[in-house]
């Protein structure tokens, strides 16, 4: 006898027979067949949380398991791919019903008519392990390697010969009678193992100087972005899923606009990778639920996008994931828990948000996979404080599991420095560990003059204050040469304009250049000061507004070279002038 | 399937009403309600086994316990669609309101929609050209997106609400306003009717009233009503829909007093958890979409409790649509039309819809190097508050000049006045005059040259 549903609460739905379910079992509700995932079981009551929108549902409509946990199907096909938040791809749905999303529809993730060449690697004979390569795919951008799925290992007794094969094919039987398919499948809210974990030691370089420069995240790491709207959180992870160096993006577009998703489709296919010279979109994999999709898909989009992730980062890879944004998941997560009439701790969010939170944030990290790889999982979760207040609940728990923190100010947003991270609240716990990174392959005084710059945005923080109520003209030199220099850097350096052919990516030499000859111009500058030559003197002629635009008049680090000559001239100059 | 009707309820409780004993009942289903040859429609909101919860539309005066009749219509609150619609009033539930009769519609339509595909969407990035420079020249509209305009209690919003829809021109197609009241004062409803009508518009919209007066709870339909007929008009016969709704603070008002009367654990200042969820199944019926000609292009309106931009209301609204234009007390009492706070205004859309090809190609440099200049104002203001205006040094002052020719000339325009998108620009370039050239490090040399004539060196 199948259970029966005895209540419907929005998207909660509570069913009587519980023993014929599972918990966390994937579940099809009702006559239309909605997909739902069991969440409680208790005195003989089962309580469901449908994917999909409960309308028209009936007290006594049957409950079916599926007899299997809310998983993803992991396989060739997913890169380039757009799915809502339990993985039913968007464009199987627009196929059964139109532009407006229909219920009930149940689509394969993967493309079945598809034909692979698959390059197999094993034998007849051959002994394979938990996590070993079996075959490999090319897939769009990347190899695509198929892996003995975790707990199967044993001697291969079969190997099937074709030319071609699609995804419902088999590859391998082993001796036990297991099958190694084109495909595996994972239940999205338990982490797939790995053999170690290692510390952060390499950069996630993104072309942004105020990340890579002043606040940057290494390959494994986790950084949020908190801001209240119109911040530029959106634009600013759509500028890291298109320049990050990473192999495979996975974007999720939790509880975010419709419009923002298109955009991205549109977009990412023409944009091409600095990298490999493919377009973007041959790295991608897109996850969309949008705000006006069902809460619960919201709630699981998460899961099922760093599912993915694992998935490709066991493959060897180093992956980054977007979750845009995670004040929308744990809204989704208050939204159930309401409806659950669970005892709601700060602001009615339910006592579990923090080890969610952490939860999520913990499946990061840059390790040694099953195959002895190595891999990484960056995550980068976006933030939506309401009113634009970081003490509230969902930013003070993230606060608490990420390494780095890129704080959007709406002051800055508000007169378009873009982008809007604050320089004084936000940090990045990776400093130290990639010190010794950015020594090495970009220059032996980066770390130098990194704190150099911070030490002086930190001074003109203090000087500001005397500004706003004295005004600039009653610092003596040497600190208005400190406001000024602290102006170049955040025109000059830390503004970056997303939509500028030439400046939307700042390759790390040209950052560290640009960073050089600001800090240089400062000592010198400084000297000059210190002999008492008038501050407006020394800043005389066209080298500084040369310096202000450099971001966008100077392609390379080479051609910056040509500035940092001017500038030397300009000093040489002036020590002439006032060699008396 | 058959209709089932059950006389007698078991409790009656602001707009709720539960009924015991029902069988087949659906979730979220029309029910129609009867008591003395009076009748009400609702939607069941909750079921429990044979118990269902009803959230009563019209309110639940005048009902008892024992002879109250509920049917059962077996089928989502609909509504009835026809061409014909155009130039009507109706109420908040989409029932004709003018007198001039029913109406004989040929689709029926679940009011709540179905949320669009992203994968069916059109990125929009056509401009759409209100006349108005604060909005033209700094958060350009575009046809498919959502801009709600942020106001405050006594701010001109309804004026500027008019202006726009009557300015609002868009290079082809046949365009067409829907406008929702949603517990609107009757004078101002009456105000933005009879500008229409004055304006002979009146031919090109479709009004849906709930007025002050009207039941809370029908507020919960009336924006899904205008929605349902904006797509419509843009989904089935190819308009170019604008849909203005006001004011969305009432709408989420009536939502936290339902949710209250549920006995619901209330998120920030009693709002429900899921204002959020619920607001965006208004704000993401904007759009256009692949292979259909129309769209829908959504201005609500919504007043900032207070003045207070972090209030839930225009928090969770900003969140969710494309940007804000959000009006000032300040420049409203310095008698500034329309006063539009340009720095906290933002339009997302507007930086893939303005430029070359589509409006001039100095625009997107301009409005940033705007943006940036009055910015700084603020500050220079500041300081001026503090050392006076005479202490200033020359730039600053330069910097006060500039910030009160862009609001007096730029920005202020009169509630007739159409102004072409290059007269803005023309406009803006003309106020940029007052500061030196270095300051302008936002626009090219070229652009300099070519479009501001006769700058101060």
């Amino acid at each position: 006898m199948r259970a029966r549903i005895i209540k419907i609460n929005g998207p909660v739905v509570v069913a009587d027979r519980a023993e014929t379910l599972k918990m966390n079992e994937m579940v099809r509700v009702g006559g239309n067949k909605l997909i739902g995932e069991v969440i409680g079981l208790d005195h003989g009551e089962a309580t469901i949380q449908v994917y999909e929108e409960t309308s028209g549902l009936k007290i006594h409509e049957e409950v079916e398991g599926t007899g299997r946990l809310l998983s993803v199907m992991l396989g060739p096909g997913m890169i380039g791919n757009i799915y809502d938040g339990i993985q039913r791809p968007l464009s199987e749905l627009e196929k059964v019903g139109g532009a407006f999303i229909a219920r009930g529809v149940e689509a394969f993730p993967l493309s079945r008519d598809h034909k692979w060449s698959v390059k197999l690697l094993k034998e007849v004979g051959d002994e394979v392990e938990e996590g070993e390569v079996y075959a490999e795919i090319k897939e769009r951008g990347i190899v695509h390697r198929l892996m003995v799925p975790a707990g199967i290992s044993g001697k291969i007794v079969k190997k099937v010969e074709k030319e071609e094969f699609t995804i419902d094919d088999v590859l391998y039987i082993l001796e036990n009678g297991t099958e190694l398919g084109m495909y595996q499948m994972w239940p999205v809210r338990i982490p797939r193992p790995v053999k170690k974990k290692l510390p952060s030691k390499i950069p996630l370089v993104t072309g942004q100087r105020v990340i890579d420069t002043f606040f940057p995240l290494s390959k494994g790491g986790t950084a949020a972005i908190p801001g209240g709207f119109g911040t530029g959180k959106t634009m600013l992870q759509h500028q890291l899923a298109k320049w990050a160096n990473a192999d495979v993006i996975v974007y999720i577009g939790c509880g975010e606009r419709g419009n923002e998703m298109t955009e991205v489709l549109t977009e990412f296919p023409e944009l091409v990778d600095p990298k490999t010279g493919k377009p973007l979109m041959d790295r991608t994999i897109l996850i969309a639920n949008t705000s006006n999709m069902p809460v619960s898909a919201r709630e699981a989009s998460i899961y099922t996008g760093i599912t993915i992730a694992e998935y490709f980062r066991d493959m060897g890879y180093s992956v980054a994931i977007m979750a845009d944004s995670t004040s929308r998941w744990a809204e989704a997560l208050r939204e159930l828990s309401g409806r659950l009439e669970e005892i709601p701790a700060e602001e009615g969010y339910p006592a579990y948000l923090s080890s969610r939170i952490a939860a999520f944030y913990e499946r990061a990290g840059r390790v040694i996979t099953l195959s002895g790889e190595e891999g990484s999982v960056t995550v980068i979760g976006a933030v939506s404080p309401p009113g634009g207040d970081f003490s509230e609940p969902v930013t003070t728990h993230t606060k608490r599991y990420v390494k780095c923190f890129w704080a959007l100010d709406r002051e800055l947003a508000y007169s378009r420095h873009y982008p809007a991270i604050n320089w004084n609240t936000s940090y990045s716990g990776y400093v130290e560990d990639l010190k010794e990174w950015f020594v090495k392959s970009v220059d032996p005084s980066w770390y130098d003059y990194r704190s150099k710059a911070m030490e002086l945005l930190a001074e003109d923080g203090r000087l500001q204050e005397i500004i706003k109520i004295m005004g600039e003209d009653v610092l003596p030199d040497m600190q208005k040469l400190i406001v000024g220099i602290a102006r170049m850097i955040k025109v000059g350096l830390l503004q970056q304009n997303a939509y500028s052919e030439i400046d939307s990516y700042c390759p790390l030499d040209k950052q560290f250049k640009m960073l050089k000859i600001i800090i240089d111009f400062y000592e010198k500058a400084r000297e000059f000061v210190e002999k008492n030559v008038a501050l407006s003197e020394i800043l005389k002629g066209s080298v500084v507004s040369k310096l202000m635009r450099m971001k966008e008049d100077y392609k390379s680090a080479e051609e910056l070279e040509k500035l940092e000559r001017e500038v030397h001239e300009h000093f040489g100059k002036l020590e002439k002038v006032y060699k008396e | 399937m058959a209709v089932v009707e059950y006389t007698g309820v078991s409790s009656l409780k602001g707009p709720i009403l539960v009924v015991e004993g029902v069988k087949g009942a659906s979730y979220d289903e029309l029910v129609e309600i009867e008591s003395s040859g009076k009748s009400r429609v609702g939607k069941v909101i909750m079921l429990e086994e044979d118990r269902a919860v009803i959230q009563v539309f019209e309110g639940t005066a005048d009902l008892d316990l024992p002879n109250t009749k509920v049917r059962f219509l077996g089928k989502p609150l609909e509504m009835g669609l026809s061409s014909d619609m155009l130039g009507r009033v109706f109420d908040g539930l989409g029932r004709p309101r003018d007198g001039l009769g029913e109406l004989i519609s040929k689709e029926k339509r679940d009011i709540n929609g179905s949320p669009i595909n992203p994968v069916s969407r059109v990125y929009p990035r056509n401009f759409i050209q209100t006349g108005v420079s604060a909005i033209d020249g700094m958060m350009t509209l575009i046809r498919g997106q959502k801009l709600p305009i942020f106001s405050g209690d006594g701010l001109p919003h309804n004026e500027l609400a008019v202006q726009i829809s009557r300015q609002a021109t868009i290079k082809e197609g046949e365009f067409l306003v829907v406008f929702a009241a949603i517990g609107l004062r009757h004078t101002d409803a009456e105000f933005i009717l009879s500008s229409f009508e004055e304006t002979g518009a009146m031919k090109n919209i479709v009004a849906f009233l709930n007025l002050a007066s009207d039941p809370v709870v029908e507020r919960i339909a009336t924006p899904r009503v205008a929605l349902t007929t904006a797509e419509y008009f843009a989904f089935d016969l190819g308009y170019h829909v604008l849909v203005i709704m006001s004011d969305m603070t009432n709408y989420c008002e009536a939502l936290r007093e339902i949710s209250n009367y549920r006995g619901e654990i209330p998120s920030r200042k009693g709002y429900p958890g899921y204002m959020y969820s619920d607001l965006a199944t208004i704000y993401e019926r904007a759009g256009i979409i692949r292979g259909k000609e129309g769209s829908v292009t959504q201005l609500p309106i919504l007043t900032m409790p207070n003045d207070d931009i972090t209030h839930p209301i225009p928090d969770l609204t900003g969140y969710i649509t494309e940007g804000q234009i959000v009006l000032s007390r300040d420049l409203h009492m310095k008698g500034i039309y329309p006063p539009i706070n340009v720095l906290s205004s933002l339009s997302r859309l507007m930086k893939d819809g303005v430029g070359e090809g589509y409006t001039r190609e100095d625009h997107p440099h301009l409005a940033s190097q705007l943006f940036a200049s009055y910015s700084r104002v603020q500050d220079v203001r500041a300081l001026a508050s503090i050392i006076g205006e005479e202490e200033l040094t020359e730039i600053d002052k330069a910097y006060m000049k500039f910030g009160e020719d862009f609001e007096r000339k730029f920005l202020s325009q009169g509630v007739d006045e159409n102004r072409s998108v290059e007269e803005t620009l023309d406009l803006g370039w003309e106020v940029l005059k007052d500061l030196p050239k270095e300051e302008l490090t936002r626009v090219s040399k070229d652009e300099m040259e070519k479009y501001m004539k006769g700058a101060i060196s």
